[in-house]
C-alpha cells in the first residue's frame, strides 16, 4: 500500500533481492537492499558464515544470481566442507560457473610494512571474481580480518569507504560479515559504512541452552520486524522462525468438526468446533486433558485426516496404551498412516531449535488437526516472555495454515481458574475449561466451554467421566452448595429416583383400583342387561298370552252374534 | 663488505616479485626505492619481476595480494612479503633480511 503510494508520487523504492533463506524474506519484506552491502554481525559460531553461504548457493540455484565469496578466515576446502553439512554442493556450482570462491588468507608476521599502500590488490582480485562468473552477489567474510592484518588503520579506513563504494557502483548485493564488539556491533565499527541494513546473530546460552536468534537492527527505508527471531541451523539450512503474518487476514471456515465426544459437540451447539480454529483446553492435573486429545485425534482419522500429536510430557506408547484403556485404539490411524506422533522434552534442544523442528514437521506433514499437549511444557525451561511470544507465534502460524489446533494447558491447583499461564486465551476460538470439583471427601471432573467464538454453546458445567468406553459427559445436578458430582450427585439420583417410583408405584395402585371399578361397573351392566332381557321375555310372553286372550274373547263375541241372527229372521 | 653472516653465499640469486596495479604514483616510487636498495645491496645478484595486477588481475590469488604494491621475496627462502611503497628503507631492509643484524656484527 505504502510502496504503491509512493510509485505514486514517484519516490523510488528500495528493491529487493530474495535471499531465499527460509523465514527471512518474510521478515524483511523480500530481502536484502539489491545492490547495496548488508552488514551481517554477530559473535564467533553465531551463524554468519553458513547464512551468508546460503545466501549465495540459494541466489545461484533459485534466482540465477551467481555469486561470489570472499573467505578471509577459511579456505576454499573448507567451505565446501562446511557447506556440504547443509547440503549445499558447492563444487558442482563452481564447475557451473555460478559461484566463485576466493580465499584471502592475511599473516601479518609476515608481512612488513613500508610506508604508503593501498588495498588495489583486493579490489582487482574481487573484480576478477565478480566478472568470471558475472556475479550479482557478493559475500566478503569476515572483512575485518583485514584489521588484523595492516597495522595502518588509516589506510584501512580509507580503503573500507571506498570498497563499499565501489561495491554499489559493482551493483552487487553484498553480505559483509563482522565480528561483533563488546560495545558496538562489530570490532572495528564496520557499521559505520553500511548505512542500509544491518542483520546481528547471536548464539545466546540460557538454562545450559544455547539458542541462536536473529534482529534486523536496521533496514534502511523499508519496515521490517523489529524482535528477535530464533533461527536453525539444519541439514536443510537455515530457518527463521516463524514465518507469521504481521496481519489478521485467516481466511475462516464454516465447517464444523466433530470433538469425538458427542456431548460435548452438542454443548457446543451440536456440532462441534470449526475447522481452522484454535482450541485451548486448560485444566489441572488429572482432568481429562489427554483424554479429550485422544477423541479428537480419533475423530480426525476416523474422517480420514492427518493428525500430527506433539506429547511434550509422555511417550507416544504410553499415551497409546493409557487411551487404549479408556476404549482409543490409535494404534491403527499410525499404521495407517494418518497419525503421526512426535513425543519429546522440550528441554532437550533449545526452544527455537524446538519449535523450527515443529514448523518443519508441520509443512511436511500437512496435518488437518495439529496436538500441542501441553504447551506449558515450554514454560518450565526458558525465559517465561520467550516462552511466550514462541508459543503465540507457532498458534498463530498454525492458524494461518488453516490447520485445526488443539492445545492443552496444565493450570496449577492455586491460581486462578480462569486465567492461562501464557495469556494466550485471545488468541483461542474455543476454550474448554477443565476443572476437580471436591466435595464429600471425593474429587471429580467438570468441564464447561468458557467461549466458542461464533458457536451458540451451551453455558452448563457438565460432569467428565472418564469411562473405558471413553469420556462421557454428564449432565449435573444443582444442589444448594452449588454443582453435585459424584456420589452426591449419585446420593441425588438415587433420591430422585426412590421418588420417582413411590409416585410410580402410587400411580399404578390407583390404576388398579380405577380398573376394578370399571370391571365391577361392567358386570353391574352386564347383570343388568341379562335381567333386562329375562324381563323382556317374560313380559312378552304375557303380552303374547294377554293378546291371545283378547283374540279369544272377539272371536267369541262374533259366534254369538251371528247366532243371535238367525233366530231373528225366522 | 656488509657483513652479512646469513646471506653470505655468493652465487645465491635473489628473485624479487613486484606486484603493482598499472603506473600509479605508488607503484612507481615502490619501483624506484627497491631499483635503488637492490643496486646497494645485492649488485649483480637480482632479478626484479614487475607484476602489474591489472594486466593479470588472477595473478594475486597466488601470492595472496591484497595491499599495492607488494614486494615479495621469492627466493632465498623463506618467502618474504613487503607492502607499501619501500619509501622506509630501514623497514625494506629488515623484511627483505638483508640488514645487518647487530648481533650477528657482534658474532662477526
Amino acid at each position: 500500500m505504502v510502496e504503491e503510494k509512493r510509485k505514486e508520487i514517484g519516490l523510488e523504492i528500495l528493491e529487493k533481492s530474495p535471499t531465499g533463506i527460509k523465514g527471512l524474506d518474510d521478515i524483511t519484506g523480500g530481502g536484502l537492499p539489491q545492490a547495496r552491502p548488508t552488514l551481517l554481525c554477530g559473535s564467533a559460531g553465531s551463524g554468519k558464515t553458513l547464512m551468508a553461504l546460503e545466501f549465495l548457493v540459494r541466489g545461484a540455484v533459485l534466482f540465477n544470481e551467481p555469486g561470489v565469496y570472499m573467505a578471509f578466515e577459511e579456505t576454499e576446502q573448507e567451505l565446501i566442507r562446511n557447506a556440504a553439512s547443509l547440503g549445499f554442493d558447492l563444487k558442482k556450482l563452481i564447475a557451473e560457473e555460478k559461484l566463485a570462491i576466493d580465499s584471502v588468507h592475511i599473516e601479518r608476521s609476515e608481512i612488513e610494512e613500508t610506508g604508503e599502500y593501498d588495498l588495489e590488490g583486493l579490489f582487482i582480485r574481487l573484480n576478477q571474481a565478480i566478472e568470471q562468473v558475472s556475479a550479482k552477489r557478493v559475500v566478503l567474510d569476515t572483512l575485518e580480518a583485514l584489521f588484523s592484518g595492516f597495522s595502518n588503520t588509516g589506510i584501512l579506513r580509507a580503503e573500507l569507504r571506498r570498497l563499499f563504494r565501489w561495491l554499489k557502483n559493482k551493483g552487487v548485493t553484498a553480505i559483509i560479515t563482522g565480528e561483533q564488539g563488546e560495545s558496538a556491533l562489530t570490532r572495528h565499527g564496520l557499521e559505520e559504512y553500511v548505512s542500509d541494513c544491518v542483520i546481528l546473530l547471536e548464539h545466546v546460552k540460557r538454562n545450559h541452552i544455547y539458542t541462536r536468534r536473529l534482529r534486523i537492527v536496521k533496514y534502511r527505508g523499508t519496515k521490517h520486524e523489529t524482535n528477535d527471531f530464533p533461527f536453525l541451523i539444519d541439514e536443510d539450512g537455515i530457518s527463521i522462525l516463524p514465518i507469521t503474518s504481521l496481519t489478521l487476514d485467516h481466511t475462516v471456515s464454516n465447517e464444523r468438526i466433530s470433538s469425538g465426544v458427542v456431548a460435548l459437540d452438542e454443548m457446543l451447539g451440536g456440532a462441534g468446533f470449526y475447522r481452522g480454529s484454535s482450541i485451548l483446553v486448560s485444566g489441572t492435573a488429572g482432568t481429562g486433558k489427554t483424554s479429550l486429545c485422544g477423541h479428537m485425534t480419533e475423530a480426525a482419522c476416523r474422517r480420514g485426516e492427518k493428525v500430527l500429536y506433539f506429547s511434550f510430557e509422555e511417550s507416544s506408547k504410553q499415551i497409546m496404551r493409557n487411551l487404549g484403556s479408556i476404549g482409543l485404539h490409535l494404534e491403527q490411524w499410525q499404521k495407517k498412516g494418518l497419525l503421526q506422533f512426535r513425543a519429546e522434552r522440550v528441554s532437550l534442544y533449545g526452544l527455537e531449535a524446538h519449535l523450527t523442528s515443529m514448523h518443519k514437521l508441520i509443512n511436511s506433514f500437512k496435518p488437518a488437526v495439529v496436538i500441542l499437549d501441553p504447551i506449558n511444557a515450554y514454560l518450565s525451561n526458558d525465559d517465561e516472555l520467550e516462552a511466550k511470544t514462541m508459543i503465540v507465534r507457532l498458534i498463530d502460524y498454525i492458524k494461518s495454515s488453516h490447520i485445526t489446533g488443539f492445545f492443552t494447558t496444565l493450570t496449577s491447583a492455586a491460581s486462578v481458574e480462569q486465567t492461562t499461564d501464557i495469556n494466550i486465551s485471545s488468541l483461542m476460538d474455543s476454550w474448554l475449561l477443565l476443572r476437580g470439583i471436591e466435595e464429600n471427601g471425593e474429587r471429580n471432573r467438570g468441564l464447561y466451554v468458557l467461549k466458542s467464538r461464533g458457536i451458540a454453546n451451551s453455558n452448563q458445567i457438565r460432569e467428565f467421566l472418564i469411562t473405558s468406553q471413553g469420556v462421557e459427559l454428564k449432565e449435573v445436578y444443582l444442589g444448594s452448595t452449588g454443582i453435585l458430582t459424584g456420589s452426591s450427585r449419585m446420593v441425588q439420583e438415587l433420591i430422585d429416583q426412590e421418588e420417582e417410583m413411590r409416585l410410580e408405584e402410587k400411580i399404578n395402585q390407583l390404576e388398579l383400583v380405577l380398573e376394578r371399578k370399571q370391571k365391577a361397573m361392567q358386570t353391574q351392566i352386564e347383570l343388568s342387561e341379562m335381567q333386562m332381557k329375562a324381563d323382556e321375555i317374560e313380559i312378552k310372553v304375557k303380552i303374547d298370552e294377554l293378546k291371545r286372550q283378547y283374540q279369544r274373547i272377539n272371536l267369541r263375541r262374533q259366534d254369538v252374534q251371528a247366532s243371535r241372527t238367525k233366530k231373528g229372521h225366522k | 663488505m656488509n657483513g652479512n653472516t646469513k646471506n653470505s653465499s655468493e652465487d645465491e640469486v635473489w628473485i624479487l616479485k613486484l606486484y603493482v596495479a598499472g603506473q600509479s604514483p605508488k607503484s612507481v616510487t615502490a619501483f624506484r626505492n627497491l631499483k635503488k636498495i637492490c643496486e646497494e645491496h645485492l649488485e649483480g645478484k637480482y632479478q626484479i619481476k614487475i607484476i602489474d595486477l591489472l594486466e593479470n588481475p588472477q595473478l594475486g590469488k597466488g601470492d595472496q595480494i591484497l595491499a599495492i604494491p607488494t614486494l615479495i621475496r621469492q627466493l632465498p627462502e623463506p618467502v618474504k612479503k613487503i607492502i607499501g611503497d619501500l619509501s622506509n628503507t630501514e623497514r625494506v631492509l629488515v623484511g627483505l633480511d638483508l640488514q645487518p643484524a647487530k648481533k650477528g656484527a657482534f658474532d662477526g
